[in-house]
C-alpha cells in the first residue's frame, strides 16, 4: 500500500473543534493595545468562559455584546446597541483598536457588521475592525486568518521594494528568535503582521515580500496578494527543524542570498533532540484533525522517524500549503514511508473506529475524545496544546517533541502497573 | 445587547445535553453549527469521563444555510440510531440554529418511521431559559414522554401505558388514602417504602457524593431507592417510577418540575427540601417519616444519635474553636439551593454573621427571599459579577463562600473562599467522598467554613507581625560568579518569561555560558542556552 502522492479524502464534517471565536485568546494577549468584542450569544459565551480557564479572571481585554431575544427580532436596533457597548468599552479601557467578531448569530441574523462599523468608528473615533470567525464557515485557528485578514487592510501603504513582512501572531519572543534567524542570513524583517501595537503595522504595498509562518493563513494571504498587491513566498512552514531551514531557504532563494551555516545549524539542533528521537521511532501516529497544523507537525514526526496512519484536517488549502505539501512527499520518500491518507472534514465516529482497528501508539486529538480514549488503553496527546505552545523556529523544535513525547514518557512510567484499560467496553 | 465577560448559568441547551448525558444510552445530537459541541469537552475534562458522551452534533455550515437542513438531520438520526443503537435520541437545538425555524418536529417524525430509538425534539426556548431551567424542562419532557398523563375521563385500565403493572396486588395500606383520589390508587407499589431521586446530574456541585450520602440515610431508615434520575438511569425503566412511594428532589434548580408534573399526573408526593445542614436534614427526614408512616420515636432517635454523635458539625458548633468565629462576617453567593442551606448553617449552626446572601438563579429569586429572611442582613439577586465583586468589596467579609467567580474576587481582595456551588472548575470535581448533603456533609461543611475562616485570621496575624521569617536570606544565591554580564536586551527577554521558571532559566543560561566561557550575556546567547539544553 505504498502511495507516492499526495491523496485527500473528504468525510461528513462531523468532527470536534474549537469555535474559530478562540482566536480572541491569544490575540487580545499579542496585540496588546485592542479590544475583542465578541458579537454572540450566550453560548459563545461560555464557550469562551470555559474554553480559555482561568485568563479570563485577569480583566481580559475581551468581551461578549450578548445577543438578547429583542436584538434577534430586530426590535431594537443593532447600530445604537453597538454604539453604545462601544462607547462603554472606549470609557472604561481606551483601547488603539476595537475588532467586532461576527458569530454564526449575526451572519443568520444577516447583521450588517461591515456596514456599521465605519459609522460607528467615526463617532467613537476607535479604528473598528471586523472580524467573521464563525463556526458556520471556519473551524478553530482560521479565526486568527479572519482576523489578520481585516487587519491587512489596515496596514499603511508604503513602496519599500523588497521589504519582508512576515503574517501570523506568534508570542513575541518566538518571532524575535525568527527574526534574528533570518537576520544571520542578512535578511532584514520590515514587520510583522500583528506586531504588539495596533499602532506599529507594518506598511505594505507592492514589492513587498510576504511570508506565512502559520498553515492556517490561507485568507490573508489571499488578502496581502490581492489587496495590498503584495508578493506571497509559498514556503513550508517553519515547524521543525526540517521544516524551518527549508522556511529560510525559500526566503533566501528569493532574496538571492546563499544561506550561511544552514546545514550545520539543523544538524545541530537534530544532534540535540536525539534522545526524544529514540523515544519516539517507530512509532505510530494518528491525527484527528482540528487545528490545521497537522500536516507540517506530521512532516516533521515522519522527520523524526515515526509512521503517520491518518491526517485528518478540518480545511485543506492546496494552493496556500503547497510547498508544506511537496515537504511532506519529499520527507516520505526520504524516510521510505508510504505517504499517509489525509482526511479533509473528518468524521470523529469513523475515526475512533479507524483507531480501534489500527491501535496507533499516539493519537493527536481534542479534549473530548482524550479521556475516553485513554481508557481504553489508548495513549493521546491533545492537540490544542500545539496552538498555544511555543513550536516555531529551530529553537523550539524541542517543545513540540516535549509535547510529543510527554504521554510516550508517562506511559513507559507505568506500564508495569497493569491497569492500561479502564472503561467498561 | 449586553456587555458581559462572565455568566453564572450556562446556555439552554447545556442544560438538556446535561440531562441526555446523564440518562444511559440516550444519545443528544445538537443541530448546531461547528465548534458547539464544546459540552463534550467539558463533561470529559471536568468530570474525567471515561466513556465517549453520547453528544454529537449536526453540523449547521454555509451550505444548510442556503438549502435548509434537508436529510442531513434525519440521516444523522438514522446513522446514530445505527450505529449506537440508542434507546432514545433527543435532538436539541442551539442559540444559532432556533433562529434558522427549520421545521424540526417534522424531521423528528420522518425519523421515527425508519429508526428503532425514540426520538424527541428537545421544547427550549433558548432566548428565554438558561441551563438550569432547560434542565428542568428536559427531564420533565422525557418523563412525560415514558409516563403520559393520564386522562381522566376513560377508563384508566384502557388506556394506562403500565395497565399490565397495576394489576398485580394492592397497594400497601400506607397508600390507602390516595386510592380515592385517582388512578394512582391501582399502582402496584413496593412492598418496602421506596423512593426515587429525581435530579441527580452530570456535572452537578459534588451530585454524585451527595447521592451517595442520601442513599446511605435512607439505608439507614430501611427505605430502599426505586430510581435515580437521570444519572445511570435507563429510559426504559422509567415507567417504574411509580412504584416508588415517593419521590425526592434534593436540588430546586433541577427536578422540581418532573416532580411536581409526577404528582399532578401520577398523585406522587414529593419532598423539596434539601437535606443540607443539620437543622435541615432533621426536617427532611421528618417529612419523609410522614410519607412512609415511620415511628416516630425510631426517626427521632436516629436524628438524634446521627446529630450528636455521627455528625461532628454538632459538636463542632460548642468547640472553642468556632466560638471565635461568632459574629464575623460572611457573603454567601450561588445557587438558590446551595446559598440558602449555606447562609442557614453559617447563621442558625454556627452563629456567624452573614451580611449579604444572594444567588444568581433570578428565576428563584421570591423563593430565596423567603428562604434567608431574618437570616442576613441584605440579599442580592443578580447574574452581574461584577455587582457581587463589588458588594464583596463593599462589605469586607472576613470569608465569602461562593463560586469559583467568587474565589477569584476574594484572590484580588486578599479574602479567603470557600466553594459552594456552581459554576466550578475541575477542582470541584475531587476524587475523594466530599457530599455537602446529609450527616457527613456536614462535616465537610464544617471543614470547609473553619479552614476559610483560620486561613484568613492567619493571614492578619502574619500582617500584624510582619511575616513568617523577617531575615533576609543571604546563601540561597546560586549565581556566585561576578563577571557575568547580562546586556540589557538580554535582560528585558528574561523578563518577558514568567515569573515561575525565570531564575531557572537564567540559572540554565549563566551555567551554559559559564561552561562555553562566554562573559556577555546577550538573547542570542539565552536562545543557544535552551538550544544546548538536555
Amino acid at each position: 500500500m505504498s502511495s507516492t502522492e499526495v491523496k485527500f479524502e473528504c468525510e461528513t464534517g462531523n468532527y470536534h473543534t474549537f469555535c474559530p471565536i478562540s482566536c480572541v485568546s491569544w490575540l487580545y494577549q499579542k496585540i496588546s493595545d485592542s479590544f475583542f468584542l465578541v458579537i454572540g450569544t450566550k453560548t459563545c459565551g461560555y464557550f469562551l468562559q470555559n474554553a480559555l480557564g482561568v485568563m479570563i479572571f485577569a480583566e481580559p481585554r475581551y468581551a461578549m455584546a450578548e445577543l438578547e431575544e429583542g436584538d434577534i427580532s430586530a426590535q431594537l436596533h443593532d447600530f445604537d446597541e453597538l454604539q453604545r457597548l462601544c462607547l462603554q468599552i472606549k470609557q472604561d479601557r481606551n483601547p488603539s483598536v476595537l475588532v467586532w467578531i461576527g458569530t454564526c448569530t449575526t451572519e443568520i441574523i444577516k447583521m450588517d457588521l461591515e456596514g456599521m462599523a465605519p459609522k460607528i468608528e467615526e463617532l467613537i473615533e476607535i479604528p473598528i475592525l471586523v472580524a467573521r470567525a464563525n463556526g458556520l464557515d471556519y473551524a478553530f485557528t482560521q479565526g486568527e486568518d479572519t482576523v489578520l485578514a481585516a487587519m491587512a487592510h489596515r496596514c499603511p501603504s508604503g513602496n519599500q521594494t523588497n521589504s519582508l513582512v512576515l503574517f501570523g501572531s506568534l508570542p513575541n519572543t518566538v518571532a524575535q528568535q525568527l527574526t534574528r534567524e533570518l537576520e544571520t542570513q542578512g535578511i532584514k524583517v520590515a514587520g510583522w503582521l500583528p506586531e504588539t501595537r495596533y499602532e506599529e503595522l507594518p506598511s505594505l504595498g507592492p514589492g513587498v515580500f510576504v511570508c506565512g509562518v502559520h498553515p492556517f493563513l490561507s485568507r490573508t494571504a489571499t488578502t496581502l496578494m490581492r489587496r495590498r498587491k503584495c508578493q506571497l513566498i509559498g514556503a513550508p512552514f517553519p515547524i521543525g527543524p526540517d521544516g524551518t531551514r527549508a522556511w529560510i531557504e525559500k526566503i533566501c532563494q528569493i532574496f538571492d542570498v546563499q544561506p550561511q551555516n544552514l546545514n550545520e545549524r539543523e544538524s545541530k539542533i537534530w544532534e540535540s533532540l536525539k534522545p526524544y528521537l529514540t523515544l519516539v521511532k517507530s512509532k505510530s501516529v494518528f491525527f484527528m484533525g482540528d487545528n490545521l497544523l497537522e500536516i507540517s507537525l506530521a512532516r516533521f514526526l515522519i522527520r523524526c522517524g515515526m509512521i503517520v496512519y491518518e491526517i485528518g484536517i478540518p480545511y485543506m488549502d492546496k494552493r496556500f500549503q503547497a510547498s508544506e505539501l511537496q515537504l511532506l512527499e519529499k520527507t516520505c520518500q526520504e524516510m521510505n514511508v508510504s505517504i499517509p491518507r489525509i482526511v479533509e472534514k473528518p468524521d470523529n465516529y469513523n475515526q475512533i473506529q479507524r483507531i480501534r482497528a489500527l491501535q496507533p501508539d499516539l493519537v493527536i486529538t481534542g479534549l473530548a475524545h482524550s479521556n475516553p480514549l485513554e481508557a481504553r488503553g489508548i495513549t493521546t496527546k491533545w492537540s490544542v496544546e500545539f496552538t498555544f505552545a511555543q513550536i516555531h523556529g529551530f529553537t523550539n523544535a524541542r517543545d513540540i517533541l516535549e509535547l510529543v513525547t510527554r504521554p510516550l514518557r508517562r506511559n513507559n512510567h507505568l506500564k508495569d502497573l497493569g491497569w492500561s484499560k479502564l472503561a467498561a467496553c | 445587547m449586553k456587555l458581559a465577560y462572565w455568566m453564572y448559568a450556562g446556555p439552554a441547551h447545556i442544560g438538556t445535553l446535561r440531562v441526555a448525558s446523564s440518562f444511559k444510552n440516550v444519545h443528544a445530537i445538537m443541530h448546531a453549527p461547528l465548534g458547539d459541541d464544546y459540552f463534550n469537552v467539558m463533561r470529559s475534562m471536568l468530570e474525567r469521563e471515561r466513556d465517549f458522551t453520547p453528544v454529537t452534533a449536526s453540523i449547521v455550515d454555509r451550505h444548510v444555510l442556503a438549502r435548509g437542513s434537508q436529510e442531513k438531520v434525519v440521516e444523522n438520526i438514522m446513522r446514530k440510531d445505527q450505529q449506537e443503537k440508542p434507546d432514545l435520541i433527543l435532538l436539541t437545538p442551539t442559540c444559532t440554529s432556533s433562529i434558522l425555524q427549520e421545521d424540526l418536529q417534522n424531521f423528528v417524525e420522518r425519523a421515527t418511521s425508519t429508526t428503532n430509538s425514540d426520538i424527541l425534539l428537545a421544547d427550549v426556548n433558548h432566548y428565554r431559559v438558561n441551563e438550569f431551567q432547560a434542565a428542568d424542562r428536559t427531564l420533565e419532557q422525557i418523563i412525560a414522554f415514558y409516563l403520559p398523563p393520564l386522562d381522566p375521563y376513560s377508563s384508566s385500565m384502557d388506556v394506562l401505558p403500565l395497565a399490565a403493572e397495576r394489576q398485580h396486588g394492592p397497594p400497601p395500606s400506607q397508600q390507602a388514602e390516595s386510592q380515592d383520589s385517582g388512578p394512582s390508587g391501582e399502582q402496584k407499589f413496593s412492598e418496602q417504602p421506596s423512593a426515587n431521586i429525581l435530579g441527580v446530574f452530570t456535572l452537578g456541585f459534588h451530585h454524585q457524593h451527595d447521592c451517595r450520602e442520601i442513599y446511605r440515610i435512607l439505608k439507614d431508615l430501611g427505605i430502599k431507592i426505586n430510581q435515580i434520575i437521570p444519572e445511570g438511569c435507563l429510559v426504559t425503566n422509567l415507567k417504574n417510577i411509580t412504584k416508588a412511594w415517593f419521590n425526592i428532589v434534593p436540588y430546586r434548580e433541577i427536578g422540581l418540575m418532573a416532580a411536581e408534573y409526577l404528582h399532578k399526573n401520577y398523585n406522587m408526593p414529593y419532598i423539596d427540601r434539601t437535606p443540607m445542614g443539620l437543622v435541615e436534614t432533621a426536617s427532611w427526614i421528618r417529612q419523609i417519616r410522614v410519607f412512609v408512616k415511620g415511628n416516630e420515636e425510631t426517626y427521632e432517635k436516629y436524628i438524634d444519635q446521627q446529630t450528636r454523635f455521627v455528625s461532628q458539625a454538632a459538636w463542632f458548633s460548642r468547640s472553642i474553636d468556632c466560638q471565635n468565629l461568632t459574629g464575623k462576617k460572611a457573603l454567601v453567593f450561588g445557587d438558590a439551593t446551595h446559598a440558602a442551606a449555606m447562609t442557614k448553617i453559617l447563621v442558625r449552626e454556627m452563629g456567624i454573621n452573614v451580611c449579604c446572601a444572594g444567588t444568581y438563579c433570578q428565576q428563584d429569586a421570591d423563593w430565596f427571599r423567603e428562604q434567608v429572611q431574618g437570616f442576613c442582613d441584605q440579599v442580592l439577586i443578580t447574574e452581574d459579577h461584577t455587582q457581587v465583586g463589588n458588594m464583596i468589596a463593599q462589605i469586607e467579609p472576613a470569608a465569602i463562600f461562593g463560586t469559583q467567580m467568587e474565589r477569584h474576587v476574594g484572590k484580588r481582595l486578599d479574602i479567603p473562599c470557600g466553594v459552594i456551588s456552581a459554576p466550578i472548575h475541575i477542582q470541584n470535581f475531587p476524587l475523594s467522598y466530599r457530599p455537602f448533603l446529609g450527616y457527613e456533609g456536614t462535616n465537610q461543611i464544617a471543614d470547609l467554613v473553619y479552614n476559610s475562616f483560620t486561613l484568613g485570621m492567619e493571614d492578619h496575624l502574619l500582617e500584624i507581625f510582619g511575616g513568617h521569617d523577617v531575615k533576609t536570606v543571604i546563601t540561597k544565591n546560586l549565581s556566585t560568579d561576578q563577571e557575568l554580564i547580562w546586556t540589557s536586551s538580554a535582560q528585558n527577554e528574561l523578563q518577558k518569561i514568567p515569573g515561575f521558571v525565570r531564575n531557572r532559566i537564567k540559572r540554565n543560561t549563566e551555567k551554559f555560558a559559564r561552561s562555553q566561557k562566554i562573559q556577555q550575556i546577550t538573547v542570542e546567547v539565552m536562545y543557544a542556552a535552551k538550544e544546548a539544553a538536555t
